[in-house]
C-alpha cells in the first residue's frame, strides 16, 4: 500500500503483539486505544497516529467489534490476507481461552471479593487511560476551530440524553462534512 | 436444527448487523434469549459483567460465552461448550474480517483521492469526540451517583480520589513512558486495598 511496506514484518510479532492487547484491555473498544497507541503506533510504527484515527472511525460505521476491526487492519496493511488473520487471531484468543477458563467455573471465581475490588481499580485506571488517549489526541491532532467545533459536537451529539445521536450517523455526518469543506476550500482558493 | 449450524446462522449475522462494538451485539443477543432454550435472561446479565470485568473485546467475550454454555447446557460436557464457544466466536468474526478486507482494499487504491482525504480530516476530530464520549461513559458511573438522595451520596468519594491520584501519576514526566500495564496492575492492587479498608 506505502513504501513503509518495504520492511517485512514479521507474523509472528504481529501475532503476539495483539495477544497483549487483546490479553489486557478491559472493556474492549475505545479502551484498547491506549494499548494500541502503545504497540502499534510509540513501540513499533507499524500505523501511524492518523491511520489509527481512520481504522477506529471505519470501525464505528462497519459491521463487527472494533477490536476485531482494527486489527484486521493493522494485519492487511503490512502482511495482507495472512497477517489480517494474525492479527485477528491474536486479539481474540486471550478472550477466547479466559472466558472458557471462567464460564467452567464461573460463580466461584466471580464472587471472590477481592476479585471484584480489583477490578473496580481497574475500571478507574481504564478511564484514565483513556482520558489521557483523548488529551494527547487533542494537543496533536485538532487543530483550527473547526476541528474543535466538530469534536465537542461529536462529544455532545453521542453523550447528551436527549440527542442520544448512534455514533455511525456522526462519523457519516462529519466525513460529509470534511468533504464539503474540502469543496469549499478548493473552490474560494481557485476564485482567489 | 443441529446446535452447530444454528450457531453459525445467529453469530454471522450478530457479527453482520451489530456496527458500532460490543455493546451493540446486545439486543441481538436478548433476540436469541427469546428463541432458544440454551440462553436466557440471567445468563445475559451475568455475561455482561463477566465480559467488562474480563479482558479483551466485549463483543468477543460475549459470543465464546453464550456459545460455551449453550454447548455445555445442551451437551451436558465442558469440552462440548469448548466446541460450540469456538464456532459462536468464530463465526462473529468472520464477517466483520472480511467486511474489512474488502474496505482497506478500498481505501488503499483510493489513498490519493482528495475526497476521502477531506472525508478524513472531517472526521479525525469527530473520533477523538467519540473517544471522549466513552471515556465519559465509563468514567461517570463509576464517581457519580445519579440516584443518590443528597449531594453527599452523589460523589464516590474513594473512586474520585483514585481516579485523581490515577490523573496525576499517569501525567507525570517520570512516568508517562511506562505502559499502560503498570498502571492497570497497580489500580487493581489499590482497588484490593481500598475494598479491604474503606470498602468501595
Amino acid at each position: 500500500m506505502t513504501e513503509t511496506d518495504s520492511g517485512k514484518v514479521s507474523l509472528w510479532k504481529l501475532f503476539t503483539a495483539f495477544m497483549r492487547i487483546g490479553a489486557f484491555t478491559f472493556g474492549g473498544g475505545y479502551a484498547m486505544l491506549p494499548m494500541l497507541e502503545r504497540e502499534c503506533v510509540e513501540k513499533t510504527g507499524w500505523v501511524t497516529h492518523d491511520e489509527l484515527l481512520d481504522y477506529f472511525a471505519i470501525g464505528q460505521c462497519t459491521p463487527g467489534v472494533i477490536a476485531v476491526n482494527t486489527a484486521t487492519f493493522v494485519g492487511k496493511k503490512h502482511r495482507g490476507f495472512i497477517g489480517a488473520f494474525m492479527t485477528t487471531a491474536g486479539v481474540v484468543l486471550p478472550s477466547f481461552v479466559i472466558i472458557c477458563l471462567l464460564a467452567a467455573l464461573l460463580n466461584s471465581v466471580m464472587d471472590i471479593a477481592w476479585v471484584q475490588y480489583a477490578m473496580h481499580g481497574v475500571k478507574v485506571a481504564v478511564g484514565v487511560l483513556i482520558i489521557n488517549t483523548v488529551i494527547k489526541l487533542v494537543r496533536e491532532k485538532i487543530k483550527g476551530l473547526i476541528g474543535y467545533v466538530l469534536s465537542i459536537a461529536a462529544f455532545l451529539l453521542v453523550v447528551l440524553p436527549f440527542f442520544k445521536v448512534s455514533p455511525v450517523f456522526v462519523v457519516i455526518g462529519a466525513a460529509l462534512i470534511g468533504i464539503v469543506r474540502g469543496l469549499i476550500i478548493e473552490r474560494s482558493g481557485t476564485k482567489a | 436444527m443441529n446446535l452447530y449450524l444454528t450457531l453459525i446462522y445467529e453469530f454471522l449475522q450478530i457479527g453482520l448487523f451489530a456496527a458500532g462494538g460490543g455493546l451493540a451485539t446486545l439486543p441481538f443477543l436478548n433476540a436469541l434469549a427469546d428463541k432458544y432454550p440454551w440462553l436466557t435472561a440471567d445468563m445475559i446479565n451475568q455475561m455482561v459483567a463477566l465480559s467488562e470485568s474480563t479482558p479483551g473485546p466485549l463483543g468477543i467475550n460475549m459470543a465464546t460465552y453464550a456459545g460455551y454454555m449453550a454447548g455445555y447446557s445442551t451437551f451436558g460436557s465442558p469440552l462440548m461448550g469448548v466446541t460450540t464457544a469456538f464456532t459462536a466466536t468464530v463465526s462473529l468474526v468472520t464477517p466483520s474480517f472480511i467486511v474489512i478486507m474488502i474496505v482497506a482494499k478500498v481505501i488503499g487504491r483510493y489513498k490519493n483521492s482528495k475526497a476521502v482525504n477531506n472525508a478524513f480530516s472531517g472526521l479525525r476530530p469527530a473520533v477523538a469526540g467519540l473517544i471522549a464520549a466513552a471515556a465519559w461513559t465509563v468514567i461517570k458511573p463509576l464517581l457519580f451517583d445519579f440516584g443518590a438522595a443528597d449531594v453527599s451520596g452523589f460523589f464516590n468519594l474513594p473512586e474520585i480520589i483514585l481516579f485523581t491520584a490515577l490523573m496525576i501519576i499517569t501525567n507525570l514526566k517520570k512516568f508517562k513512558k511506562l505502559h499502560p500495564l503498570v498502571f492497570i496492575a497497580l489500580a487493581a492492587a489499590a482497588g484490593i486495598i481500598i475494598g479491604c479498608t474503606l470498602g468501595w
